[in-house]
């Protein structure tokens, strides 16, 4: 929290501040009965303040309710519906756990969940119960819980340190910030030793030992403030709050700013302080990692912990940076002048090797007026660790070989020049054989060379030959310095091989990033596109990858749609967590936090908008321990790259998608628009001759002469056919549609079809020649003699459209040799047909020149046609002629009555 | 010499049908098939009126209407389909004179042509009484009669009637009407407030209007009503 985000100079609520309030209006709201210590009756204040909302009329339940035996507690359960635990068998012990899915199922409006910090059994779908509680929540359930001050993650150091007992659940911060009550349950002392002398206080049996000492009134008074500061904390955040969302006026501490500066191992411990400090300065804070570029890189563990450790600061609210430098304390106190930073945090290490300077030496000397606090932190070596890693191949038995072959080689060369070179001089070999040892396959086969070396020296080369025992003083001296000088040349050539490997990683990690980019840029559809991101992030990685998207866009339902290797189908429980990765937004599955019991680890693609797609992860030699990370830090943010620019890529299919949508809608708006005008036009403009035609008859009558009175009469019967056509047009394509088109299949005399349909075709062919070409002994056909006749009137009026007036519309017909098929064709001498119109013609409504309606058809009667020829089990095509302009129609059927005879 | 008028439309039936029923009411007439050849003959025989249809394949009608108008001041009736109310309102701000929608009876065609001729003639003298049916609106002495009753019309009542009789059996858009009387910043709504309450005053049935008609979509016209006097003169 900033104090930029104070901006109500103006005296307007913040808008920070009444969005925060809104949005837990949405969610269920959590109240947190706070205790410094275990038996101060936090259970019995959450069961008393339920009877009461109980009685007010609110539909509560007991979710987990430990009341350990304690007889008032036990007494207050009764009464309260309780949901029945859940009992998961892990390791032949049954253990029990709250029911999440039941509650979830049953919808209450407050439920007791007790304990926030417990962890919950291995194979439940978190592995913490504040996850349960903070699902709860999101579904707009209450949830009255209990928490003990020592369970807090940033006080667990303080805690630790004032009782000597680690605990190990902690819980996050965050989600007693988020907590929208805390009732700190207060109990002196005394009153609580005298409750423990009575039995009255539940202890665990494996904390008997430690009971003395934890119960000392010292230890209580200590935990006693910390619950009561931290009570007094969330009062102070909980008015600033308010005093904000109702913009009063106050005296705002001032803009503190803290920086803490995480260096290799132990930073966690600065984390919390951190924590601490901006709490009570109510400053913001920023955790910093120096990436010192100078001697080695960070051993992997270091790396590993330092990762951790800023993760750790970005889950209690720092911000987090890493920048790159090599005077580690020169640039934490430029970057906090540069940011504004007030007050800087350093650790100083316990055991730290005397020829390594302090930086919090450094820091000091050159923060000058920027006041710095040094924590002392110990090596928590065990911590950093415990981080399982999968590391690449460790320096296996062949590079000893390896290294023992270069000494024997040392061995030879040292013999053949025995006689040239004085002893001294051939230990000059052996140091070779070491370096380029070192520089070969690293530090510890090097060492082993030297080590070899010293010996393999003595033995060969130092008199007494061939014993590991030395006469001259001066060859001891010998002896000594090449040790010096093998082991110090080894350790260079080492670290610098160590470097060299790094960049050269680092080269190849770049160089297939961009490849990678390059490669999505280059592809435009989203399988591809999928196949491509999951073959990548499998071979960089060396993992199993799946990838999930929604099966439909704005659909919720998640599809496997591309994997490599190639998979085809995921479990329940993986497929839960994918499920889960999507709705929240976050990773789930093996090695995090939710459902940890899923095969894979599976991580949201995401965007400003949200997830679209989820990323699925597993190793093929998986192992059995599903709680260990799948990935390293290190792998985490290369995948993590990866998906940056995957989701970029994946956006842009799903855009250009949206185009593609858009644009066919447009496309079938234009169509409709088509047919509309279409229709209109066809049947008004028929319709307005026919009237305008009467209504001149009417009212000029007397005025009219002989041949102006045929003339109207003419258009009237002329336009009554016309729109007659179309009216039936219309009608063949609604029955063709609807599917309510009958048709009387019997064989059918071509010929005969054709000349009836010359002959109501007469009319509308008066100004155009007709030739006739009919192979002689056509079979007879088993077709709808009506249908074609409607398909040939059809084809030859849009031959008489296209087709100047005083050019022949040919008309000719044959069969193959064994009378299969019959094809029937009708050419023309008009324009032809545009070759990338010749598919569209017969779509309805296409006309060619749709804006030119002279003379133009209704856009009905090629698609009239083909749905006939269709219907009727036959083909009809397009094509040019090629032996001059004009267009050619096919229509071809088979002969079925030859086949089934 | 009878008037000629330039038909412009696309169909030969159309054109048939005007060139026949034209010729009987007693115009002349030249034809044009399609947008180019109607503004070459516009210019080039410079007919009396234009009877333009806007559904032509080449150009746009409105765009015909646009070319034609810029260059003279002829008289153009508007052939129009009954659904294109957009269409029928661009060309009456564009300058239409007047609009006739298909289909259409030969009589009603032929007095929309007069009056939109009469228009033209008319218009530098406007007469200083007009008459129709039973309205008389005296321009001179801005006295508003029904049947011998006179009428009392509030100022803006009384602009926009006259506004309307100097357009006479023509129809006027609301958009023009507004601009007219409002300036740029006119409400349709306000102005069928008025109309309604002119309608009160002078229609002996404001249910169903016989002196200012609704064209729906499009604006108001004046009925201009063959009066006996007329027929005698």
């Amino acid at each position: 929290m900033t104090d930029s985000s104070f901006s109500d100079r103006d005296g307007r609520p913040s808008p920070d501040a009444l969005l925060k309030s809104a949005k837990r209006d949405a969610r269920g709201r959590l109240k947190v009965f706070l205790g410094a210590a275990p038996g101060v009756g936090k259970t019995y204040a959450m069961l008393a303040a339920a009877h009461q909302r109980l009685r007010e009329g609110v539909d509560l339940v007991a979710g987990v309710i430990e009341t350990h035996g304690r007889a008032e507690t036990d007494a207050l359960l009764e009464g309260l519906p309780v949901i029945l635990r859940r009992k998961v068998e892990y390791r032949g012990h049954v253990l029990e756990e709250m029911d999440l899915d039941a509650i979830l199922a049953r919808r209450p409006r407050l439920v007791l969940v007790d304990e926030l910090a417990h962890t919950n059994a291995p194979g439940s779908r978190h592995p913490k119960r504040y996850l349960d509680v903070q699902e709860l929540l999101a579904a707009g359930i209450d949830v009255y819980s209990t928490v003990n001050i020592q369970h807090i993650e940033s006080l667990n150091d303080v805690v630790a340190q004032i009782t000597r007992i680690r605990v190990r659940e902690t819980l996050p911060d965050n989600v007693i910030d988020q907590a929208d009550e805390i009732e700190l349950v207060d109990l002196t002392p005394d009153d609580l030793i005298q409750r423990l002398r009575d039995g009255k206080v539940y202890v665990h049996k494996t904390a008997t030992r430690a009971i003395g000492h934890y119960f000392s009134p010292g230890n209580l008074t200590a935990l006693r403030e910390l619950a009561l500061r931290r009570t007094a904390q969330r009062v102070d955040a909980q008015l600033l709050d308010h005093m904000r969302s109702h913009a009063i006026q106050g005296p705002w501490a001032a803009g503190d700013r803290i920086l803490v500066c995480i260096d290799r191992r132990g930073g966690t411990a600065l984390v919390r302080y951190g924590k601490r400090m901006a709490e009570r300065l109510r400053a913001s804070w920023t955790a910093i990692h120096v990436d010192a570029a100078r001697g080695a890189a960070p051993s992997g563990i270091d790396h590993d912990s330092i990762a951790e450790t800023l993760r750790l600061a970005e889950e209690l609210g720092a911000d987090i940076a890493t920048i790159p430098g090599t005077d580690v304390a020169k640039d934490v106190i430029a970057y906090a002048r540069a940011n504004n930073f007030t007050q800087i945090v350093v650790g100083c290490r316990e055991r730290r090797p005397w020829w390594q300077g302090s930086i919090s030496r450094g820091v000091i000397a050159a923060a000058r007026d920027i006041p710095v606090h040094v924590i002392g932190i110990s090596d928590d070596v065990a911590k950093g660790a415990s981080i399982a890693r999968h590391q690449g191949p460790r320096p296996g038995i062949v590079t000893y070989l390896g290294a023992a072959g270069a000494v024997g080689a040392a061995v030879v060369i040292g013999m053949a020049l025995r006689q040239v070179l004085n002893v001294s001089s051939i230990s000059m070999v052996f140091l070779i054989a070491v370096l380029a040892t070192a520089v070969r396959v690293g530090l510890w086969p090097s060492l082993f060379a030297c080590l070899l070396s010293v010996l393999a020296y003595n033995f060969f080369f130092l008199p007494p030959l061939y014993t590991f025992t030395i006469d001259d003083p001066e060859n001891v001296m010998t002896l000594i310095f090449f040790t010096l000088a093998a082991l110090a040349g080894s350790n260079l050539a080492a670290r610098a091989r160590e470097q060299a490997v790094a960049a050269r990683d680092r080269a190849r990690t770049t160089e297939n990033l961009y490849q990678f980019s390059r490669k999505l840029a280059a592809i435009a559809s989203l399988d591809d596109l999928l196949w491509a991101i999951a073959y990548q992030v499998a071979t960089m990685l060396n993992v199993r990858v799946v990838i999930l998207l929604p099966d439909a866009p704005g659909s919720e339902t998640l599809a496997l749609r591309g994997a490599y290797p190639p998979e085809d189908e995921m479990d329940d429980a993986d497929m839960a967590a994918a499920r889960w990765s999507w709705e929240a937004n976050r990773p789930a599955g093996r090695g995090s936090d939710t459902l940890p019991g899923a095969p894979r680890l599976f991580l949201p693609l995401r965007t400003a908008k949200g997830p679209v797609a989820i990323v699925g992860i597993d190793r093929a030699a998986g192992g059995t321990d599903t709680r260990a990370p799948v990935l390293t830090p290190d792998e985490r943010r290369l995948l993590d790259a990866l998906g940056d620019q995957a989701v970029v890529s994946i956006e842009r299919i799903h855009l250009a998608e949206d185009v593609e949508r858009s644009r066919l809608r447009s496309e079938t708006e234009r169509l409709r628009e088509a047919m509309l005008t279409s229709i209109s036009h066809d049947l008004r403009t028929p319709l307005s001759a026919i009237v305008g035609s009467v209504s001149t008859l009417q009212s000029f009558e007397g005025k009219l002469d002989a041949e102006a009175r045929s003339e109207l009469l003419t258009t009237i019967a002329d336009e009554a056919e016309r729109m007659g056509r179309f009216v039936a047009n219309l009608l063949d394509m609604t029955r063709l549609e609807s599917g309510a088109m009958t048709k009387r299949q019997e064989p059918v005399d071509l010929g005969e079809v054709i000349g009836s349909t010359l002959t109501r075709a007469a009319k509308i062919l008066g100004h155009h020649k007709v030739a006739l070409a009919l192979q002689a002994g056509l079979p007879l056909l088993p077709l709808d003699a009506v249908l074609l006749e409607q398909i040939l009137f059809n084809l030859l009026d849009n031959a008489t459209k296209y087709a100047p007036p005083g050019t022949t519309v040919t008309l000719r017909g044959w069969s193959d040799r064994a009378a299969r098929w019959v094809e029937l064709q009708v050419i023309d001498e008009g324009p032809g047909i545009p070759a990338e119109l010749l598919e569209r013609i017969f779509d309805k409504f296409f006309r060619v020149h749709a804006a030119d309606r002279t003379g133009a058809g209704t856009g009905l009667g090629l698609a009239i046609c083909r749905g006939f020829v269709e219907a009727m089990g036959g083909m009809i095509t397009a094509a040019n002629r090629s032996d001059r302009s004009g267009a050619v129609f096919s229509l071809r059927f088979p002969n079925l009555s030859e086949q089934s005879s | 010499m009878s008037a000629l008028v330039l038909i412009v439309d696309d169909e030969p039936a159309i054109r048939r049908l005007l060139r026949t029923g034209l010729a009987a009411a007693g115009y002349r007439t030249i034809e044009a098939v399609d947008g180019g050849e109607a503004v070459a003959m516009a210019s080039r025989d410079s007919p009396d009126i234009v009877l333009l249809d806007l559904g032509l394949p080449d150009i746009e009608g409105v765009d015909v209407l646009r070319t034609i108008r810029n260059a003279s001041a002829v008289p153009i009736v508007v052939l129009s389909v009954r659904d294109d109310e957009r269409g029928k309102v661009d060309a009456l701000d564009l300058g239409a004179d007047d609009y006739v929608t298909k289909p259409f009876g030969m009589a009603e065609l032929v007095a929309r042509l007069r009056t939109a001729l009469r228009h033209r003639l008319a218009q530098d003298g406007v007469l200083p009484v007009f008459r129709s049916g039973r309205l008389t609106v005296d321009l001179v002495r801005r006295v508003v009669r029904v049947a011998d009753r006179e009428v009392h019309l509030s100022p803006r009542e009384y602009d926009i009637l006259t506004l309307m009789v100097a357009n006479a059996g023509r129809v006027l858009t609301h958009r023009a009407i507004l601009t007219k009387l409002w300036g740029a910043g006119g409400d349709p709504q306000q102005l069928r407030v008025y109309v309604r309450q002119i309608r009160q005053k002078i229609e002996a049935d404001p249910e169903r209007p016989c002196m200012i008609l609704t064209e729906t979509g499009v604006g108001y016209r004046l009925a201009m009503m063959e009066q006996p006097e007329e027929e005698t003169e």
